[in-house]
């Protein structure tokens, strides 16, 4: 086991340096330079020149746009890595690791709020529907959550806030705290902007839940109708066991099985943001930072964020993995 | 022998015609077996047969396939989805040429908007001012829906309607070509993968690795932003980002495809091809390949979904698909206007349902396909 999760990770190490050449050598291609960006206006009033534009350029690291220019940039992104350095991000002048360990925390909140609300209501309506297999209940609920999965995110949103937050007023539309809203620097002002930021965290992790059941409700109710297929429930029912009884106790326990592996792989929706979301409501999570770095050719901070996403990417096929063998002693690892 | 061809031949036909023709071709079955008592001289023998074939019916694995597909209402639903979908997108602007993708409605307009203006002067006494402001706008902008525009007018003026119809034949055409593209590299690599396994398998599946690894939505996102620097046509772009969106997403097809040949490749009937002296080609394209087929038309029509989801994002996001090329994208991208969200919403509530007709329609198939297509499947 301690070998595999080494050899693992040796390849792992392998994957990641693809996965940052490829990334690097395509943001230095992007056309929106930073540079270019920041000093047009100052550039076309004359108070500078291209030339020192070019120095601009150079100071930041990404004046040489050939192929050696990158390559060189490369490796020195690389070897600050190395040294635990992600660079300093252009847009928010601050160091990236600052940028996305400040930033990560609410759409982290997001996140597990929506994962456990998902959790909660997916696994019920998957048994439900898969114990009433082609009955009212089980086409209901499929159509129901499949169109969760067919609708776009951002569409799914504009629908939301027209409804809530414009035609009926009840919600706010965007951001986190009323912006014109001043709180008192005590404890019960720190509540009442709790509270606001809660008001305001209704709306998106809704629009989460709702996109994201339909995926675990299929799972579910195609473990659960394969469970209940088994041997060991016929038996169960031969025994003279209430339905009920052969449902939760035998096998809603092995439909589990292949959920918790689900659960390790969830590890970078959890920590990534959600990218479209969080501009379509304002709100200032990692996901919508990278967003506008892109935009503007933030180069270290796209870097820093799309490694650390590739990285949870890497941990949690590996967690499931793991798990996978955990939960089912049958499985072996390794070859 | 006759006789058995010309009944599977009929199977197929009815096959063809789906579930109604399923009662229909019960009934044909004694009358081609009559047929077939005319034409033999061995009239014994012949009846001897027709009385056989009717006690039981030679199905076909793919009439069987079908025959589950249809069982289940939503595939039946997802059909007629897509098959709407299709009718309106490529047979619509035929039918209904009365605007087209890129004409702009230069009926001149004139807007009149009435503010009024009440307040109290020194005396106290009311003073009410209105001020009519006249708009003239060269073109039609904003209308709202009527005979003329079915479903009004954008904000340059476009038909609404016509340009869902538009819109529709980019994002099927996308994502077909697409989905075409990612299972060939698929097969391809996963099959070399899967067959020849070692070294080749090693480089093969950590090349795969990789790109599963990199994030989809930011990597296509910086591939976009990266091709507005070609300074390319916005029709060029459409197969540029065809291309952009199939490297970033054929990895999941080519595992797929390693992981069914590893477990095919141990079966007794690829030893038996062994055996043979087959050649390798032949082993991997005429034994292997079609065997993973069920398996890949199920993530082909599944994938067909994801990828006009992903294209209809980055068009909302202004990377995709350009303006003036229709997409449904763009068309939901107008509702970041907060006036367009809430004063037009014909301008972008369509274009998100036929998203959603698209996806769920390729959803419901795929599903069905799935059941249909899985050998495990009982009754």
């Amino acid at each position: 086991m301690v070998k595999y999760i080494i050899k693992r990770l040796l390849i792992s190490i392998v994957i990641l340096l693809g996965v940052s050449i490829i990334i690097y050598t395509m943001v230095r291609l992007m056309p929106n330079d930073y540079v270019d960006n920041k000093f047009s206006s100052q550039l076309s009033q004359g108070t500078i020149d291209m030339e020192d534009i070019q120095h601009f350029k150079e100071l930041y690291g990404i004046g040489d746009n050939s192929f050696l220019g990158i390559l060189s940039g490369y490796f020195q992104w690389l070897g600050n890595l190395l040294k635990g350095d992600l660079g300093i991000s252009f847009k928010y002048q601050k160091p990236v690791g600052e940028v996305i360990s400040q930033n990560m925390w609410i759409s982290f909140a997001i996140a597990i709020v929506a994962t456990i609300l998902q959790f909660l209501i997916a696994i019920p309506l998957g048994i439900s529907s898969a114990t009433h297999q082609y009955s009212v209940r089980d086409y209901a609920v499929t159509v129901f959550t499949m169109i969760g999965i067919s609708l776009p995110t951002y569409f799914f949103a504009a629908i939301v806030i027209k409804i809530f937050a414009v035609d009926l007023g009840i919600l706010p539309p965007s951001g986190l705290i009323y912006p014109t809203k001043s709180y008192a620097e005590n404890f019960v002002g720190q509540m009442e902007r709790f509270g606001d930021i809660l008001v305001h965290l209704i709306m998106p992790i809704f629009v989460s839940v709702i996109l994201s059941i339909g995926a675990l409700m299929r799972y579910t109710r195609t473990n659960t109708l394969e469970v209940l297929g088994a041997d060991y429930i016929r038996t169960a029912r031969a025994k003279g066991l209430s339905e009920h009884k052969v449902i939760y106790k035998h096998a809603f326990r092995n439909t589990l099985i292949p959920l918790a592996t689900l659960l390790a792989g969830i590890l970078p929706s959890l920590f990534g943001g959600m990218m479209i979301t969080e501009e379509v409501f304002a709100i200032d999570g990692i996901g919508r930072l990278a967003y506008q770095a892109l935009r503007e050719g933030d180069v270290p901070f796209v870097m820093g964020y799309n490694m650390f996403l590739a990285i949870l990417t890497v941990i949690g096929t590996l967690l499931s993995d793991i798990m996978y063998a955990v939960v089912d002693p049958r499985v072996k690892l390794g070859k | 022998m006759m006789k058995e061809h010309e009944i599977e031949e009929r199977s197929k036909e009815a096959a063809a015609l789906g579930a109604e023709a399923d009662l229909e071709e019960t009934a044909a079955l004694p009358e081609v077996a009559e047929r077939a008592n005319e034409d033999v001289p061995a009239a014994v023998a012949a009846a001897e047969e027709g009385a056989e074939e009717e006690t039981y019916k030679e199905m076909s694995p793919f009439r069987l396939v079908l025959r589950r597909f249809f069982r289940s209402k939503l595939s039946i639903v997802g059909l007629v989805m897509i098959v709407f979908l299709f009718l309106f997108a490529f047979l619509g602007p035929v039918v209904y040429p009365k605007w087209g993708e890129e004409t702009v409605d230069r009926t001149a307009v004139e807007n009149v908007f009435n503010y009024t203006y009440d307040y109290f002067d020194d005396n106290n006494a009311e003073i009410t001012v209105i001020e009519e402001l006249t708009i003239n706008d060269d073109k039609n902008a904003y209308a709202d829906p009527s005979a003329d525009h079915l479903l009004g007018t954008d904000d340059h003026g476009m038909d609404v309607f016509v340009r869902l119809m538009y819109g529709g034949r980019i994002s099927l055409m996308i994502g077909f070509i697409v989905v075409i593209l990612q299972t060939i590299i698929g097969i391809i690599l996963g099959g070399l993968a899967g067959y020849f396994g070692g070294w080749v398998d090693q480089i093969i599946m950590r090349i795969v690795d990789i790109f599963n690894c990199i994030p989809t939505l930011p990597i296509l996102l910086i591939a976009s932003a990266m091709i507005d620097s070609w300074g390319l046509q916005a029709d060029e772009r459409i197969y540029v980002l065809m291309v952009i969106i199939t490297i970033f997403s054929w990895s999941g097809v080519a595992r797929m495809v390693r992981g069914q040949i590893l477990s095919l490749r141990e079966q007794e009937y690829i030893t038996a091809t062994e055996v043979m002296g087959l050649p390798t080609w032949r082993k991997i394209f005429k034994h292997l390949i079609p065997n993973v087929m069920p398996q890949l038309i199920v993530s082909m029509t599944l994938g067909l979904g994801s990828v006009i989801l992903y294209e209809s994002t980055l068009s909302y996001l202004g990377l995709g698909v350009q303006l003036p090329k229709a997409a449904w994208g763009t068309m939901i991208a107008t509702a970041n206007d907060p006036v367009v969200l809430n004063y037009h919403i014909n301008m972008w509530l369509p274009a998100g349902i036929m998203i959603v007709i698209a996806v769920l329609g390729f959803n419901f198939v795929g599903d069905g396909l799935r059941d249909a297509m899985d050998p495990k499947a009982r009754k």
